[in-house]
Formats: structure tokens, sequence, C-alpha cells
């Protein structure tokens, strides 16, 4: 039964190698200073990640994953917010016991939708199902009624000016555009020092395998390639029997709670939460995480989160002005040379020596190859 | 809340809001109608618009420096040079980039959306390196500026005023070269069958780039008559950019009556809800109901029915 192995042979030697690039020699050769930096760059891989399955795989381009980053992101934000209020805290507020900023917008008592969040249980359901449910209905509405491609990537642009809107005005309840800021411990456990920074980032590797081996497998199921020929040809996929609404809200929801896994870490990691992560802008900077790694690519689009990122630090320290227009190039370059981005060149490149090396030795392994999935750009 | 004001200042309150809400109208009209033509009929999603947009803006501003400093005496009616150049310069790069970019993505609109994004941060940058991160204002000629006193409680500023008359000069002109010029005709025979337009003779990578310089400069004149009512930066296209794409879609992409029914509709909601509560409110409930109402009916008010 090769056809239902989560893997084949070169995809779990990738694995092996990114499991020991992250977990061997990036914290042996950086200081915690930069280990952090990667961690914060790693949520961003749970969101690219999931665009893999929703993008590459289903078609389905979404310009609004900051969105569910965001909700994570608040969820767990609202959480560590709230360990950080305690009574003792916060004695010199006119009102001890709730959130800062709730004490500069003059409310007086904690509103009714924060009060679960002192729970830890549902603070984490919720980052799973918050986003989850807000991507179903979503997702309900516009692909039940054939609305997709462009269309649904332009809806989904307008729901993240809407929430970004909504978060920004609602000062008194989110924190308006500062965030929420001085996030300290969690259950008691402080979340600031180097030796818990170092604890939190290999959590988030964990985290990203996880969710790594869930695409995985989505990937190799009969889900996965459902999900491929409704991107090659949707109508034929319909006319099978197959509901392709379903599958694509399936896909949308997946990537969703990916992203949504990536906002809290984020929280955790980098100890404050934003709306400057939940906009346009951010969006779609996400979006070129998951088109440099390669669309069709899960391992790739981890290595180009981390790529882009890194790039973007090291330019906009050293030449601040360049950064956009490499930014903008990016976007250009890969859209017109690349469709496969990094895994393409890969691919194209330099898989095809490797193997060269290894069958001079001995016959290649049967089953998935790379190329009977991830062969062409995908047609729209 | 209405206890505190008499009936007829609650009719003023309503007009001067309504009047709001038709500046408000005509900027999305003027950014709308180059996107319609370059959304609605050529499936190319751009988002580099707002960019374009502003290029008309700098270029105005740029007119504005030039005729004050040399030509102080002809400064009532530099407005009107600025906007053909705004028109001319929007438009030649508009057609630069179809022949660099956008003509290698048509079969791909989710790729014309990642390249246009990327140029519009590129074009971002080169405005924040030429003209600086501060935003600029032109200096509006005597006779626009002060307001036109309706009635003791209503005042109607008169750059608003000239925007709307310039606003629906431009949009008759569009009408009539989209459907009454032979070159319009051509436009929508590509949009309906591109293949029967090339089969019958039209030249169809013509018109499309002539489509779309088309669209880029009628961004630019609306930059320039935004001129008159803001004041430009680096990225103040990019706030306009998702507010002009809900338009498009929400009247039907290829229909220039749904783009102003829909920019109508929309820009009125919003100053109206204004009134009544605070405005990042107002923008979230029009956006809610935009997007509710396009989940329920995603073809827009107006359809074009297209055989694909």
């Amino acid at each position: 039964m090769t056809d239902n192995r989560f893997f084949n042979r070169s995809e779990l030697i990738g694995i092996l190698v990114l499991a020991v690039f992250l977990v061997v020699v990036l914290p042996l050769t950086l200081d915690v200073f930069r280990l952090n930096l990667v961690a914060k760059y790693l949520t961003y891989a749970f969101v690219a990640l999931g665009l893999v399955v929703c993008w590459g795989y289903g078609g389905i381009l979404s310009l609004g994953q900051g969105v569910f980053f965001g909700l994570g992101g608040y969820c767990m934000a609202m959480f560590l917010k709230l360990e950080a209020s305690s009574v003792e805290n916060t004695k010199i507020q006119s009102t001890p016991g709730i959130p800062d900023f709730m004490d500069w917008n003059q409310i007086t008592s904690l509103p009714l939708f924060w009060k679960p969040f002192h729970s830890l249980t549902f603070t984490i359901a919720a980052i799973i199902l918050v986003p989850g449910i807000f991507a179903l209905i979503i997702g309900t509405a516009m692909f039940k009624r054939r609305v997709g491609g462009t269309y649904f990537a332009i809806i989904t642009q307008a729901v993240a000016a809407i929430l970004t809107i909504l978060i920004v005005g609602q000062q008194g309840y989110t924190g308006g555009i500062n965030g929420m800021t001085d996030l300290r411990t969690l259950k008691g456990w402080d979340i600031r020092p180097d030796h818990a920074k170092v604890v939190l980032y290999f959590f988030e590797v964990g985290c990203l395998f996880v969710c790594i081996m869930i695409a995985q497998f989505v990937r190799h199921s009969k889900l996965g390639r459902i999900l491929v020929a409704m991107r090659e040809k949707e109508d034929r996929v319909r006319f099978s029997g197959y509901s392709v609404a379903n599958f694509k809200i399936f896909a949308f929801c997946i990537a969703a709670v990916f992203a949504a896994i990536g906002g809290a870490m984020f929280a955790l990691n980098v100890g404050f939460m934003s709306p400057s992560f939940v906009g346009i802008v951010p969006s779609i900077e996400m979006v070129i995480y998951t088109a440099v790694g390669g669309r069709l690519s899960i391992l790739g689009a981890i290595y180009g989160t981390l790529l882009v990122n890194f790039a973007k630090t090291s330019l906009s320290e050293t030449f601040p002005e360049l950064w956009l227009f490499g930014l903008g190039g990016l976007f250009i370059a890969v859209v017109l040379a690349f469709p496969n981005g990094l895994a393409g060149i890969w691919g194209d490149y330099v898989q095809p020596r490797i193997d060269r090396l290894i069958s001079s030795r001995k016959p290649k392994p049967e089953g998935w190859t790379d190329s009977s999935v991830a062969d062409g750009a995908p047609a729209e | 809340m209405f206890g505190d004001y008499s009936l007829g200042d609650l009719g003023s309150i309503f007009v001067m809001q309504g009047f709001a809400g038709l500046i408000l109208f005509s900027v999305y009209v003027l950014m709308a109608l180059g996107l319609a033509i370059i959304f609605g009929q050529m499936g190319v999603i751009n988002m580099a618009h707002g960019e374009f947009m502003i290029l008309g803006a700098y270029v105005t501003w740029m007119t504005s420096n030039f005729f004050q400093t040399y030509l102080p005496s002809l400064f009532s009616g530099y407005f009107f040079l600025a906007m053909i150049l705004a028109f001319v310069a929007s438009g030649a790069l508009g057609m630069l980039v179809e022949w660099v970019l956008i003509r290698h993505l048509y079969k791909r609109p989710l790729d014309t959306l990642l390249a246009t994004w990327g140029l519009s941060l590129m074009l971002q940058q080169a405005y924040r390196s030429v003209f600086g991160a501060r935003e600029v204002g032109v200096e509006l000629p005597q006779w626009m500026l002060g307001s036109l006193h309706v009635s003791d409680s209503i005042e109607v500023p008169i750059n608003g005023v000239f925007v709307m008359c310039l606003t629906v000069l431009i949009t008759v002109g569009v009408a009539y070269v989209m459907y009454k010029s032979r070159w319009g005709r051509q436009v929508r025979a590509v949009v309906q069958n591109r293949i029967m337009a090339g089969a019958v003779g039209i030249n169809t990578e013509k018109v499309d780039r002539y489509t779309y310089g088309l669209g880029c400069g009628i961004a630019g004149v609306a930059g320039s008559a935004f001129t008159m009512i803001g004041s430009t930066g680096p990225t103040s296209g990019q706030l306009y950019i998702v507010d002009t794409f809900l338009v498009v879609v929400f009247g039907g992409a290829a229909s220039l009556l749904g783009t102003i029914a829909s920019a109508f509709s929309i820009s009125q909601t919003q100053s109206t809800l204004e009134f009544f509560m605070s405005g990042s409110m107002a923008k979230v409930l029009t956006l809610l109901a935009v997007v509710g109402i396009l989940m329920l009916r995603p073809q827009g008010l107006f359809a074009l029915k297209v055989r694909k």
C-alpha cells in the first residue's frame, strides 16, 4: 500500500533534516536573542504551512490569514494579559484586577467575553475553535455559492480590513493600536527570562512538527488528491460526485487553525499581540513566504518563511530603504520566474543531480515521487 | 439622541452628512472607474491601483509647485494641465507595467494580484525615496477656497463641488469611450470572447495594453482630484484599495452603472452612520454589510451575463 504512506523516502529525509536543523543546529549556534527571533519567524511558518494546504493544494488564495493569526494570538494574549493583571499587580489602577488598557479607557469591570479567558483550558480550546468556526462560516457562505478565485481573495482581504479597524477602534476592549503588551506569566511560570524562551522555542518546534505531520497526512490521503484534482479541473471533480464546496471549506479551516496556532505561539514567544499582525499588509506578506518556499511544498514553506524573514531583518537593519524594493521584487520574481519557489528550484536543478549520484550506486525507490504531485504550476 | 436638535437642524445635519458622503462617493467612483475597467474588463487584480492614483497626485503637486515658482500669473488654472499630465504619466506607467509584467500573467489572475502587490511596494518605496515620507498638500487656487452658502446652516465647500463635477464629467467620458466609441466596442468584444475578437481582426494584445493604460490613467486623474480634498503621502493609496475593490465587486465587476450605484450606496451608508457612531464603527458596519450582501449575492448588484 504505497498510496497510504505518509511519506516517501525523500520526504522522510527532508523532514529529518529540518528536524535536525531546528532542534540541534539552530539552538547550538545561535544566542538566545537570535533563537527567539527564529521562534518569531517560525510562528509565521504555521501560517505558510496552512497556505500550502489551502492555496497550493486547494487553489484557494486567502489574503486574510492575518485574521486567523490574529484571532489565535489575541485569544492567547487575553489569557496571559488577565494573568498579568491580577489584583496585586494592578493595585494602582482605579479598578484593580482588569487589564491596564481597560482602566485607561474608563472601563470599570471586566467585559463578559473576557471572563472565560481566566481558564487555560478554555483558552486552548478557543485558539483552535474560534478561528476554525469563523473560517467555517466564511467558507460555507462563499464556497457553497461557488465563489472562488479572485473574489474570494478580495473578500478575505476585506475581512482582514474589518477586523483591524474593529480592533483599533474598540480600544477599551482590545488594547487598540498598541495591542496587548506586557504579558508576563503562563500559569505562574515567567515567560520572559532566557531559559523560558528556549523552552518555548522547543515547544513551538514540537507543535510545528505536529502540524507538518497533519499536512503530510492531508497531502497523501485521498483527500489531498481530490484537493489537487479540484484545483486543476473543478467541474470534473464536481461531476464525479464529490462535494467540491466541502473539500474547500475543509482546506480553508485547516489553514485557519494552523494560522491561529501560529498566532498563539507568537503571543507566547514574542510577549505581545497587536493589530499590525492582523491587517492586509501582513496577510499578503504571509502569502509571499509560501510563494518563495514553493506553494506546493510543505517543507519549502518553512524554509521560505525563515529565509524571507532573515533577509528582512538583515536588510532592514543595514539598508532600510532597500527592503521594500527587495520584497516587491521578490513578489514579482517569484510569480514571473519561479512559480514553484525554492522547492521548484530544488526539484528541478538540485534533486536530479543528487538522484544521479545515488542511482549510480543503487536503484531508485519506488512509490510516490515529488513530481507526481508537484508537477507544474497550478492552472487557474 | 435627537432631542437636542430642532427639525431644521436635523435637516441641515443630514444634508451636510449627505454632502460629505458625496465627496467620499466621488473619490470612490474615480478610483473604482479605473479599477472596474482593469478588473471588470480584463480580470486583472491591480493591487497597485492606489499607487497609480498617488502618482497622479504627486504629478499634480509638482505641477502646482512649478506654476507657483515660474508662472504665478497662471496659477489659478494649473489644475487642468496637472490633470492631463497625471493622466499621461499614470497611463504611460500603466502601459509599461502591462508590457513588462501583466501580459505574462493573464491566465493566472491570482498571480497578477501578488505581482501587482509587489509592484505597489516598490512604487511606495520609490515615492518615499523621491518625495520623502511626509505627506504633501497642494496649494489650492483662490477660486477653489471658501464655500457656498446654501442656507443659514448649510455650507458647501467649493473644492468638494468641483471634485464632484469633475467626477461626473470623467464618468460620462468613460461611459462614452466604453459604450459609444469604436475602441470601446473592441474592448468589450475582447472581454466577451477573446478568441472570436481576435479572429475578426481585433489586435487583442494592443487592446489589452491600452485598456490597462486607460484604467491606470483614470487612476492618475483620480489622484489629481484627490489632492483637492486631502494630502498625499507614499502610502495614501493603500488606504483606499480594499474599499475600492469592494465597490467594484459589490457593483458587479463588469458593469459601470453597478460601480456607480455601489459607490453611492457604500459612501452614503458610511457617512450617514458616521453621524450616529464613531468613524471606525461606521466603517466596520458598512464593510460588514457589503461583505454580508456579497455572501448572499456573489455576482454583485448588476451582473453581466458572459458566456465563459
